[in-house]
């Protein structure tokens, strides 16, 4: 039997306190719930042995949130200990654990090292303790320096800090400070996210749905009086600068831009979230994870109860199982593709769907390329700056192939 | 069957002004006349059409017989013919009273008389009926009897002295309404041997049937096999059926004679061959003349209809042709729109049927419609001596070729209080309106004559009457003729390409501030493209308002991981379906709703 490759991602939906913006599957919990779930996530795990030890190579995991940091070094070396008894791990496996400043300590660093974590990723957001405080975060700058030090300290090598452009009061100047400030840091990788105001998020209601809206609320949120006003949203003209500061101002660094926000130093693109771009299978573990697994997705319950009674009842928790049409793959490859820098390759279309990208989308190309909005270059293919600007117009029409 | 002594006979119907209770009262009527029990009735039988039972109003004539028990002993036939309620229906409204002796004029007992009631009243005493008042909604708190009876002495002049005070919505006192209909409203004439001569005052299309036609018969009779001819079409048929009206269905009988109301079917293909007006007649046995006050009635108001999905055209073009069956009034024609493809242009009473037409459309045939703007027609004198009736904006000749231009121009009544009468001057004047004069018909209610040209009121003169009168006005017209003025064609050019769809002709005197409103509501309606689009209204080469919809400069999701790909697809699908049901005219996306919201431009 052939060994194939696959990801493995697994959530911990728990957090100190959910910040404003916040639309992940997260809570805070006392200690209790989270060693209650800790001790089903590991039974989750144990379950998958049998169906995959002998049949897939892990190539990465990705641990991620709420603030995964939050659980116990302990518990953490304990959920690490059955995914290396259930799932064949490489040895030069990508392994990634999200964290928040304020939540680290050595003890906790060290477990998390000797468990075979090699990355971590540090959600900061902004170095603007001002502009911290309104996305509801619990930590300061000061607070991640110090979280900071103390991880390379402890000699993880390969850092992703995460930021946050485009929000509420922001200016291209205090972005740009933000931008600098990380930069000096030297992490290994930076993401940098344009805010997305999520329905069911405390900055939906301040900030309103789509176009119209919006602005009206936002205008009579302005002028509302008493304790509560909020600064505006950055217009689409801001965003946009904001957006194309980021890439050359962390281009002097040393950084290159390989997907619509993430940005990495040479040798140091994140694997994990590539295998997503390039439709790696990968399995979903925990509460409301998602998984690719035999041309299907589908993701965990996200019913609390309903999940650890399923995994302890050894019940279904899978739900929405979709199962993917050639043309479904087809589509999923250029829309997660062409948001690689780097796009697409048309040797790889082929390969995987067994006929050429020109037989499929040889007008559209065209069409996209007559308007500058997609490059063409041999084998890759791939988006202009302007066709990034407004991807979401260019993918609809890969739609139906 | 045995025969029927006219003079136990009622030929009658109800008016009023919308909502004033009149479907209700009909309900009563039936109810209690005990053709149907209690139980089988369901509320307001007459009307029963969904839309109708919606919106309140009656759309077609509905006639149905009952037979009462009065207090004398004797059983008397009551023919209940119910009457369009709108101004629009104005003709048929005036052959459905052709075919009563008598009505009852239904009063809200806290409205009063509005303009409306007096319409209709001077309608029905145009054609000799006894009107006969009922006071209605006497159990509202509002309620005013006194005030209202005043009112119909004082602004009708009828004696409403002993006018029942009803409830139609609890049954209260309508009884005495009953016995009153035998008392005040005079049994029909004619003679059963004379020579046929029935009027049409409604036909209906029925799969079945055919072509059911609803009439009364003034002189002779009529039975299955009798050879008939209709006087103004020339139309001949072989009756198959005669018969009278149940509630709701279709009973039939031996014979029809004078005084009687009722329906034949004949070996008629088509309701175009039974025009509402016309006097049916014995094609062996005609009578000398046709009953008076036939017309032909013709459209007043005209827009296109597209399908909003070109592959349903052919469902639009089968959907008319099953409407116009039952809708003569109704006029339909192939077009074709640069920016809309194939349709239809379409003739209308009115907005109202417009409206009802557009309905029903949507709701019984399932069709999604684009409206163009509805135009009226005017007539277009050509410096070569030609004269043109147009009623698409579009086939204007080139100004040069034009000598002048005519619009048709209505007499308009509008009933008001004291307070808004200011208001709805204003408004008038706004819509050039030529001031006529004002009569008070009490202390602090009064009616404005005003001369208006129809196409200041096609649009949503209604609706501004309502909101500058807090509901109080109430508003009446009919045509006064053609009035020549200056008029001028208004285009909009989307990214300098002509939208024909949205051309339209008004006044020179308001083009400027209704080219600017279209310019800014298309702003808003169309979204944001690839490139930046200028629109513009002009007149002629002349352009006269401008607005530009700026380039799309964002349109990216920032994150895309594991958990987001599904739904990101569907919101991908969401947006596409969204694109294809835009119109594309050049290479701009236009949304469906952007073409009918500038029928709608704000009064601000």
């Amino acid at each position: 039997m052939m060994i194939k490759e696959m990801e493995i991602y697994l959530h911990i939906p728990f957090c100190v306190r959910k910040c404003a913006y916040c639309d992940f599957l997260s809570r805070a919990a006392d200690e209790k719930t989270q060693q209650e779930y800790v001790k089903t996530l590991i039974k989750e795990i144990r379950g998958y042995g049998s169906t995959y030890y002998d049949r897939v190579k892990i190539s990465t995991i990705f641990v991620g949130g709420g603030t995964p940091s939050i659980l116990t070094g302990e518990q953490m070396q304990h959920i690490f200990d059955a995914l290396h008894q259930s799932f064949q791990i490489s040895k030069d496996a990508e392994i990634t654990i999200e964290i928040n400043p304020g939540t680290v300590t050595d003890e906790k660093l060290c477990l998390w090292r000797q468990a075979g974590i090699n990355r971590l990723s540090i959600g900061l957001q902004s170095v603007n303790d001002e502009e911290l405080r309104m996305l509801g975060r619990i930590h300061t700058y000061g607070k991640f320096l110090d979280s900071y030090r103390a991880v390379r300290a402890q000699g993880f090598q390969n850092i992703n800090i995460d930021l946050i452009s485009a929000i509420p009061g922001q200016t291209l100047e205090s972005w740009r400070e933000t931008l600098t400030k990380v930069a000096e840091l030297e992490p290994e990788h930076i993401s940098a996210y344009s805010l997305i105001v999520e329905e069911g998020t405390p900055f939906y209601q301040m900030y309103g749905g789509s176009g119209e809206n919006k602005k009206e609320t936002q205008d009579s949120l302005l002028c509302g009086e008493g304790t509560h006003r909020y600064l505006p949203l950055p217009d689409e003209e801001t965003e946009r600068a904001i957006y194309e500061a980021t890439d050359e101002l962390l281009g002097r660094y040393g950084y290159q831009r390989y997907e619509i926000s993430n940005y990495a130093k040479e040798g140091y693109v994140c694997r994990h979230n590539l295998g997503y771009w390039e439709r790696k299978e990968y399995l979903g573990i925990g509460l409301g994870a998602s998984s690719l697994v035999e041309h299907t997705r589908y993701h965990n319950t996200s019913d609390y109860e309903k999940y650890i009674t399923g995994v302890e009842g050894h019940k279904d928790i899978r739900e929405e199982m979709e199962k993917l049409s050639l043309a479904d793959e087809i589509e999923e490859f250029m829309f997660l593709g062409l948001r690689k820098t780097k796009g697409i390759s048309a040797k790889e279309f082929r390969k995987q769907f067994g006929k050429t990208i020109t037989d499929v989308y040889g007008k559209e190309l065209k069409k996209l390329e007559s308007e500058n909005l997609l490059v063409r270059a041999g084998d890759r293919i791939y988006l202009t700056e302007r066709g990034t600007d407004i991807s979401n117009a260019v993918f609809i029409r890969f739609l139906d192939p | 069957m045995s025969e029927i002594d006219q003079s136990k006979i009622r030929n009658f119907c109800i008016i009023a002004h919308i909502d004033h209770g009149k479907s209700t009262l009909a309900d009563r009527i039936i109810e209690m006349t005990g053709l149907l029990t209690s139980r089988e009735m369901q509320s307001q039988v007459l009307d029963n059409m969904e839309l109708e039972r919606e919106r309140g109003i009656t759309i077609k004539a509905q006639t149905v017989r009952t037979v009462y028990k009065a207090k004398d002993g004797e059983e008397y036939i009551f023919n209940l013919i119910d009457t369009p309620g709108h101004v629009d229906f104005n003709y048929e409204v005036s052959r459905s009273l052709a075919a009563c002796d008598g009505a009852i004029l239904v009063v809200d007992a806290a409205q009063g008389v509005e303009a409306q009631t007096l319409a209709n009243v001077y309608l029905a005493l145009d054609h000799d009926l006894d009107v006969m008042p009922v006071i209605n909604k006497i159990d509202l708190p509002s309620a005013d009897p006194d005030r209202a009876k005043e009112e119909i002495e004082d602004v009708i002049g009828i004696d409403a002295e002993d006018a029942p005070l009803i409830s139609a919505k609890t049954g209260l006192n309508v009884a005495d309404v009953l016995e009153q209909i035998v008392q005040k409203i005079p049994a029909p004439g004619g003679d059963a041997s004379a020579p046929l001569q029935a009027l049409i005052f409604d036909s209906v299309y029925d799969s079945y049937k055919g072509v059911i036609v609803f009439c009364r018969l003034k002189e002779g009779t009529v039975r299955k096999g009798s050879r008939i001819q209709m006087m103004a079409t020339k139309a001949t048929a072989d009756v198959v059926e005669v018969g009278y009206f149940g509630a709701g269905q279709f009973i039939p009988c031996e014979e029809l004679s004078a005084g009687m109301v009722g329906y034949i079917t004949a070996s008629l293909k088509n309701v175009k061959d039974t025009h509402v007006g016309d006097t049916i007649t014995d094609a062996q046995r005609p009578c000398d003349k046709p009953l008076p006050g036939y017309k032909k009635v013709n459209p007043m108001v005209y827009c296109g209809l597209y399908p909003a999905d070109g592959a349903k055209y052919p469902d639009l073009r089968d959907a008319l042709e099953k409407l116009q069956l039952n809708d003569a009034a109704l006029q339909f024609e192939a077009e074709t729109s640069v920016a809309l493809g194939f349709g239809f242009r379409c003739g209308f009473l009115g907005l109202l049927h417009l409206e009802i037409v557009q309905e029903r459309l949507e709701r019984e045939y399932n069709l999604d419609l684009v409206t163009t703007a509805p135009s009226v027609i005017y007539k277009v004198y050509k410096t070569n001596g030609e004269m043109i009736e147009l009623t698409n904006p579009t086939n204007l000749p080139d100004p040069s070729e034009i000598e002048y231009m005519e619009e048709p121009v209505v007499k308009a009544e509008i009933m008001v209080t004291s307070e808004y009468i200011g208001a709805i001057m204003d408004l008038c004047q706004e819509r050039r309106g030529a001031y006529q004069g004002m009569e008070y018909i009490e202390e602090n209610r009064a009616v404005l004559k005003y001369h208006l040209p129809l196409n200041e009121i096609i649009y949503d003169f209604f609706d501004a009457l309502k909101s500058r009168s807090r509901g109080y006005a109430s508003f009446d017209y009919e045509m006064l003729g053609y009035e020549k003025s200056e008029l001028v064609k208004l285009d909009i050019l989307i990214n300098k390409e002509e939208v024909d769809a949205l051309s339209f002709i008004l006044h020179a005197g308001t083009a400027y501030e209704r080219g600017r409103k279209m310019c800014e509501k298309l702003k808003e309606e169309i979204p944001r493209q690839l490139f930046e689009i200028p629109i513009q209204a002009a007149i002629g080469s002349k352009v006269i308002a401008r607005e530009t919809v700026k380039a799309m400069r964002k349109d990216v999701l920032a994150k895309c991981y594991g958990g987001d790909i599904s739904r990101k697809r569907k919101l991908l699908e969401k947006q596409k379906e969204g694109k294809k049901r835009m119109r594309q005219v050049g290479n701009v996306e236009i949304p469906q709703k952007a073409f009918m919201s500038v029928l709608k431009l704000d009064d601000d």
